[in-house]
């Protein structure tokens, strides 16, 4: 089990029927991330990274060949135990933030324990300090419309790690926020990375990439290149930037 | 059950995040329900009333009538053919086991007069047995004794109208009324009975012996008697006693095998139970009615609770992905439709009992509700938010997350 990598994708292939067309979303991907990396996917929309995401997190499954997640087949799991698995080892930060409105931060952050069956009294404290994590320490009680788009962000972040995932997956984490909160969230993923989470974001920013260990680039449902890289250092850019007009 | 109870709070945030579409969704549970509660409510206290009503006419009774006669294809009404006669009622009072009493009844409207009072009533001449059959206590002095009866004294007994009517708030007893020209000693004052079922004041009579009233009040006839009431033994017993009368009178009236009888028995027990069966058959199709409010009340909450559904679809998504099981999802939303209509279930029975002690006091009945049909309604309306909010909830738990996180 120690030398499995987190995440083995062999000659993964997904389909969709639409009609009598066929659409070939991944062909014959082959794909091994080992604990602990930072992998950037990039590619042009309807390229297949998309799809790769989802298979990736268990929301969707290839429909031919292997998932191996730390080593255990995922591929052919039934829906139950895909949820079971997302819930315990997956973090997710979907495209868009996608927080429930009108819910105060913390009870958004503490949703996956709810499914988890975390009692009450826990969920709070894991929430609060997930949020103290994102440094949204104090915002505990505003709803999404009174948070900013980072701040909105950050709170998909901490919902995201409140179930001390392996993974975290990030579809266009910094899509929706401007140039500095951008480089913000990922100085906090980087951080987040430096705990030992394994982090796979999807962006068509190739700066954004260049915070990533790995990049992949996706195209035609294929992998195109696959190249290590030293990541930069969003902490350092974010020194380098001036401050936003309050 | 820690599963429960911690998807249950999640269903009622998502109620109080919209208060006003919630209580509009109840709203269809809440009037069925009210509907439910004042129908079947409104229903026993109607019925209650005449039952009460009923029982003042005594019970296990009889009526004897004579017959009609047809003259020329044309029926008259009783009284107009073979009348009875007072040997009848002996015989009816010898020969029939199954009833214990029988009074012969007639009545003529007559002014009665004290000094310069006077009040115009009906006077009945009967016998003892009359107000045993009547089941009619006295609430001051005596009935008249079956001496007083058989040699026709002059004395009376007056309901509590007449009583009040003449006397105000003197003492009637030992005091001489005029009934007709007859001057006539009051020995009892009835208690009160009441309205009957058709409105008219029971107490506004004055009963006198038969004997004094055929020669006082018609003096022309000694034979004849008006109708004859009789008791049964028991109420199981009045339809035998009412195959004996019948026989009785066909043998005294020498009827043969094959002819209609001269003479009609009246059943009050049947009477009862028809006017009991319509009113029931009113309250039943009043409660169909209520049924199927509560039914268009449950179509709202799946209407609503689709809505919802699709509403928050992204929301859905959200909980899917990131590892809600379908099972967890669906109980969300069955609680949420269950704790709609129950809420609107509570509501409703609080308003139906409510309306239905205001219409009470303002028809004049009691206010009768058995215990069992709030929980009936209470278990209907439950009922309601799982049979159709269990659609919705499916249709929430079975998305696709991916394609629910994509909706707009």
């Amino acid at each position: 089990m120690h030398s499995d990598p987190i995440i083995r994708l062999a000659g993964v292939t997904k389909t969709y029927k639409t009609g009598e067309i066929e659409v070939h979303a991944l062909v014959d991907v082959d794909l091994t991330v080992e604990k602990g990396e930072m992998v950037a996917i990039m590619g042009p929309s309807g390229s297949g990274k998309s799809t790769l995401m989802n298979v990736l997190g268990c929301l969707d499954q290839p429909t031919e060949g292997s998932y191996r997640f730390e080593g255990r087949e995922v591929a052919t799991l039934p829906k139950g135990e895909l949820s079971a698995l997302r819930l315990s080892a997956f973090g997710f930060v979907f495209q868009g933030f996608q927080l429930i409105a009108r819910t105060s931060a913390v009870d958004n952050v503490a949703l996956p324990l709810v499914y988890a069956d975390v009692p009450v009294g826990e969920r709070r404290q894991r929430g609060q300090e997930a949020l103290e994590r994102v440094g949204l320490a104090g915002r505990e009680n505003h709803t999404p419309a009174q948070l900013s788009g980072g701040q909105q962000q950050r709170v998909a972040i901490a919902r995201a790690l409140v179930n001390r995932p392996r993974l975290i997956l990030a579809d266009e984490p910094t899509g929706a926020l401007d140039t500095r909160t951008s480089v913000e969230v990922m100085a906090l993923l980087q951080s987040l990375h430096k705990t030992g989470i394994t982090i796979v974001i999807v962006t068509h920013e190739p700066d954004i990439a260049a915070y990533a260990s790995r990049r992949l680039v996706v195209r035609d449902g294929r992998i195109l290149s696959d190249e290590q890289q030293s990541p930069h250092d969003a902490a350092a850019d974010l020194a380098g930037m001036p401050e936003k007009a309050a | 059950m820690s599963a429960v109870g911690s998807i249950v709070p999640l269903a009622f945030g998502a109620l109080r995040r919209n208060r006003m579409r919630s209580a509009l969704t109840s709203l269809g549970v809440i009037i069925g329900v009210a509907a439910l509660i004042l129908t079947v409510a409104s229903g026993e206290g109607s019925k209650a009333v005449l039952e009460e009503q009923l029982a003042t006419l005594g019970t296990n009774l009889l009526i004897v009538l004579p017959g009609s006669s047809t003259l020329g294809g044309a029926r008259g009404g009783p009284g107009t053919g073979k009348p009875l006669t007072y040997g009848d009622l002996v015989a009816i009072g010898k020969g029939t086991s199954a009833a214990r009493y029988a009074a012969p009844l007639d009545r003529t409207v007559v002014q009665v007069v004290l000094d310069n009072q006077n009040w115009l009533t009906t006077v009945y001449g009967s016998t003892p047995d009359f107000f045993a059959i009547r089941e009619w206590t006295i609430a001051s002095g005596r009935i008249f004794n079956s001496a007083e009866s058989d040699s026709g004294a002059k004395v009376c007994v007056l309901g509590l109208t007449v009583a009040t009517q003449l006397f105000g708030d003197s003492d009637p007893l030992g005091q001489l009324v005029r009934v007709r020209s007859m001057p006539c000693e009051v020995v009892g004052v009835l208690v009160s009975k009441g309205q009957s079922s058709q409105g008219q004041d029971q107490d506004d009579l004055v009963v006198m012996p038969w004997v004094t009233f055929k020669s006082r009040m018609m003096s022309q006839d000694r034979v004849h008697v008006g109708s004859i009431l009789v008791s049964a033994i028991s109420p199981d017993e009045v339809s035998h006693a009412q195959t004996q009368v019948t026989g009785i009178l066909r043998q005294q009236h020498r009827q043969p095998d094959g002819e209609l009888d001269d003479f009609t028995v009246r059943n009050l027990a049947d009477l009862a139970a028809t006017q009991e069966k319509a009113a029931d058959a009113q309250t039943g199709m009043l409660r169909n009615v209520s049924a199927v409010s509560l039914l268009v009340g449950g179509i709202g909450i799946m209407n609503i609770m689709l809505v919802s559904v699709t509403e928050r679809t992204r929301e859905i998504g959200i909980r899917l992905a990131i590892g809600a099981s379908e099972n967890k999802v669906l109980l969300q939303f069955l609680v949420e439709a269950v704790v709609l209509s129950a809420a609107g279930g509570l509501i409703g029975i609080a308003l139906g009992i409510a309306g239905a002690v205001a219409l009470a006091s303002a028809m004049g009945w009691p206010f009768v509700l058995t215990p069992v049909w709030i929980f009936v309604a209470f278990g209907v309306s439950m009922a309601i938010g799982v049979v159709f909010g269990f659609y919705p909830a499916r249709k929430a738990a079975q998305m696709n997350p991916i394609d629910a996180l994509r909706f707009e």
